[in-house]
């Protein structure tokens, strides 16, 4: 009896399970999202070659602040931040197609970039045209954000060119009695938008000339003859714009030719083993940062050195934070992007970049940022927010 | 120019000169080259590198045991990139070193890092010493002597000793060179394994000077066959020379125009000059017989 109803009951409930599981299938493919889906985040950055450590030092901000917001419950009512992450080799059209497959396949929600300026000016058209928030945290070129698209999908929290370079030339002076610069700058689209702004900058200031604009290319081995150029037209100070490898050749190139004279450089050589590859006089150069984990640290400083120790194995105190502007900068960013993902209530590209205009005031780790964009201003940092630091041994430390 | 242009153009013509000389070598005796010196040259400052700092050995077993394995990297691409090709007749060899260098960067890249290194700080780099005014680092002196040195070895061997014999005798005729029982394609083989081991030297004495990755080479391969085009690559010190003439003239430009212009002006220089001497500064039109 009891084996006639199972036999009977069998087709049924077969039948019930189909019919169940099907209405499942169609009920979860009818849902847009399922609440637990995370948002994907992207960032496109050197991962590996002479910019690598900038990479990792971007990552660690980001990853950080990530497991600060997905602990604290994730974002738009409990989803969690993914973040993906592509290697562009410092190089802008290895950079666009890492930047295409993030907006196109992984379909990330807005993405961070990495330190060389060539690979972001090449992003920013498409991350406009795709309408998708493209976050700045480390290459300062102006042009970045000022790029006169609009709307304009395009925001930093980093250092812009056309301010640091008033800055470099102020501290020439202030500190090194400079009143004759030689510029010597990397020659790419980074050095040339420095060039514009140094000379912008010079035009506005009557204690210093620039007398010589220099340009040398990342391979260069010697730069010897362009140093002495300067020389020659008699500057007393030099500002140089570079990244890590090329600057130490020059800091290398200035010492064989024993010419002491001072160096005051945008903040691309801490992106890379600046003083292995230097040397000794590493340490000559000063050079701008937006933060720094050495000294009294705020609230927000202490916690963020607390988890990279955590974390990262190979950290136990601010001397093993290395580019640690890359990382006080992604930390901020990460922060301010969420926030904005969470005020605009979806992962609509137009509603990212309105709510980032209009997001309030947020403690961050650089600083309290009151309002942290505008609809007229894209970038976070300002002259303010900068401080000058040089190399002690492998160590970045604060110059008073 | 100033003088310590002057030493720069010096330095970096003894490097394209000695990395030349690779050239020059193989060249003369079989009419096949390596074409990637450049990574040649890589290995040695990779492999010193690797040795000296990373593992700890002393400095002169790791400057012997980059040297020996850049010799043998020479004999390498002797057996698998040119010889054989040259025996079926084909010139496919052009490419096979290419192909070779290009597998030989990516190895490196793969085993040493995309992180590009420095080497410590030694005495040939931190000390120092003035010639009327100009302060002079020790390699700066090391760099030329080592790449003339080389050049006299080399002319010395060639032509004063019975090996040396041998091999002008392949170069003159590699057929009546076979029935006088010399051993053609091992000498072939020498040659280029001496073009693997000058690549080393110039790797080892670049190194302190430069940094060293996987791609440091490529732009200087290129440049060195340059130089040893320009010089007439059959003649050692026309290539040695040129070398000089090449370093020098890469300083001046930069120098007098800026570093925008060097690259321009100094192959356009050497396009001009061979096209005003097709064989080289210093080379010699063949003669053939027929």
């Amino acid at each position: 009896m009891t084996r006639r109803n199972h036999q009977s009951s069998t087709p049924f409930r077969r039948g019930l399970a189909i019919a169940a599981a099907t209405a499942a299938v169609g009920l979860l493919a009818a849902l847009p999202l399922n609440a637990a889906d995370p948002v994907k985040l992207g960032l496109v950055a050197a991962l590996s070659g002479p910019s690598a450590q900038s990479g990792e030092a971007i990552t660690r901000g980001l990853t950080v602040a990530m497991d600060e917001i997905n602990a604290a419950g994730g974002i738009l009512g409990g989803r969690m931040i993914e973040l993906v992450r592509r290697d562009d080799e410092s190089s802008p059209p290895k950079g666009v197609i890492a930047a295409r497959e993030l907006i196109f396949k992984e379909e990330v929600a807005a993405f961070f970039g990495g330190i060389d300026s060539p690979v972001s000016l090449a992003i920013v058209p498409l991350a406009n045209k795709s309408k998708v928030p493209f976050m700045g945290v480390w290459a300062a070129a102006t042009p970045i954000t000022r790029n006169k698209a609009d709307p304009n999908y395009v925001f930093r929290v980093s250092a812009v060119d056309a301010i640091v370079d008033i800055k470099l030339l102020q501290y020439a002076h202030s500190t090194f009695g400079a009143s004759k610069i030689g510029l010597m700058l990397i020659n790419n689209p980074w050095g040339e938008s420095n060039e514009r702004g140094l000379l912008a900058a010079d035009a506005g200031n009557d204690d210093v000339e620039i007398v010589g604009v220099e340009k040398f290319e990342n391979n260069d081995v010697d730069m010897i003859p362009q140093l002495t150029r300067n020389k020659d037209k008699g500057a007393d100070a030099l500002v140089l714009v570079t990244n890590a490898p090329p600057g130490a050749q020059m800091m290398k190139s200035r010492d064989r030719m024993g010419w002491d004279v001072p160096v005051v450089s945008h903040w691309g050589i801490s992106g890379g083993r600046f003083p292995e590859l230097a040397g000794p006089t590493a340490g000559d150069a000063h050079f701008v940062q937006t933060y720094s984990f050495f000294g009294e640290q705020g609230e927000a400083g202490k916690r963020v050195l607390a988890a990279l120790v955590d974390k990262f194995d190979n950290i136990n105190g601010p001397e093993e934070v290395f580019s640690p502007v890359g990382t006080a900068n992604a930390y901020d960013a990460m922060h301010l992007l969420a926030k904005a993902i969470d005020q605009a209530g979806s992962t609509d590209g137009d509603a990212i970049r309105t709510a980032l205009e209009s997001l309030g005031r947020h403690e961050g780790l650089i600083k309290t940022y009151d309002p942290p964009f505008s609809a007229e201003n894209h970038d976070a940092l300002n002259e303010n927010d900068y401080i000058m630091v040089r190399f002690a041994g492998n160590q970045i430390s604060p110059i008073e | 120019m100033s003088a310590s242009t002057l030493i720069t153009g010096i330095g970096l013509g003894s490097m394209y000169g000695l990395l030349a000389l690779g050239f020059y070598v193989t060249y003369a005796v079989s009419r096949t080259v390596n074409f990637a010196q450049g990574s040649a040259m890589m290995l040695g400052a990779v492999l010193t590198f690797s040795f000296a700092v990373t593992w700890g050995w002393p400095m002169w077993t790791a400057i012997l045991a980059s040297l020996a394995l850049c010799t043998a990297w020479g004999v390498v691409v002797e057996r698998v990139g040119v010889r054989p090709f040259v025996r079926r007749g084909s010139d496919a060899w052009l490419m096979a070193t290419v192909a070779m260098g290009i597998v030989l960067e990516n190895v490196v890249l793969f085993t040493f890092g995309k992180d590009p290194r420095g080497m410590p700080p030694s005495p040939l780099t931190t000390e120092s010493f003035y010639l009327a005014d100009i302060k002079v680092q020790p390699l700066q002196v090391v760099i030329p002597v080592a790449g003339i040195a080389i050049a006299v070895a080399l002319h010395w061997f060639s032509h004063r000793t019975r090996h040396g014999r041998a091999l002008l005798a392949v170069v003159q005729n590699p057929d009546a060179a076979r029935l006088m029982g010399i051993d053609v394609t091992a000498a072939i083989v020498v040659t280029f394994a001496l073009s693997g081991l000058f690549a080393g030297v110039a790797g080892i004495l670049i190194a302190p000077l430069f940094i060293i990755s996987s791609t440091m080479g490529t732009l200087f391969g290129i440049k060195a066959f340059a130089v040893a085009i320009l010089g007439g690559i059959t003649n050692a010190w026309g290539v040695m020379v040129a070398g000089l003439v090449y370093g020098l003239a890469e300083a001046l430009i930069t120098s007098l125009l800026g570093s925008t212009y060097t690259h321009i002006v100094t192959f356009a220089l050497v396009i001009v000059a061979l096209a005003a001497r097709p064989h080289g500064l210093f080379g010699r039109a063949e003669v053939k017989k027929v």
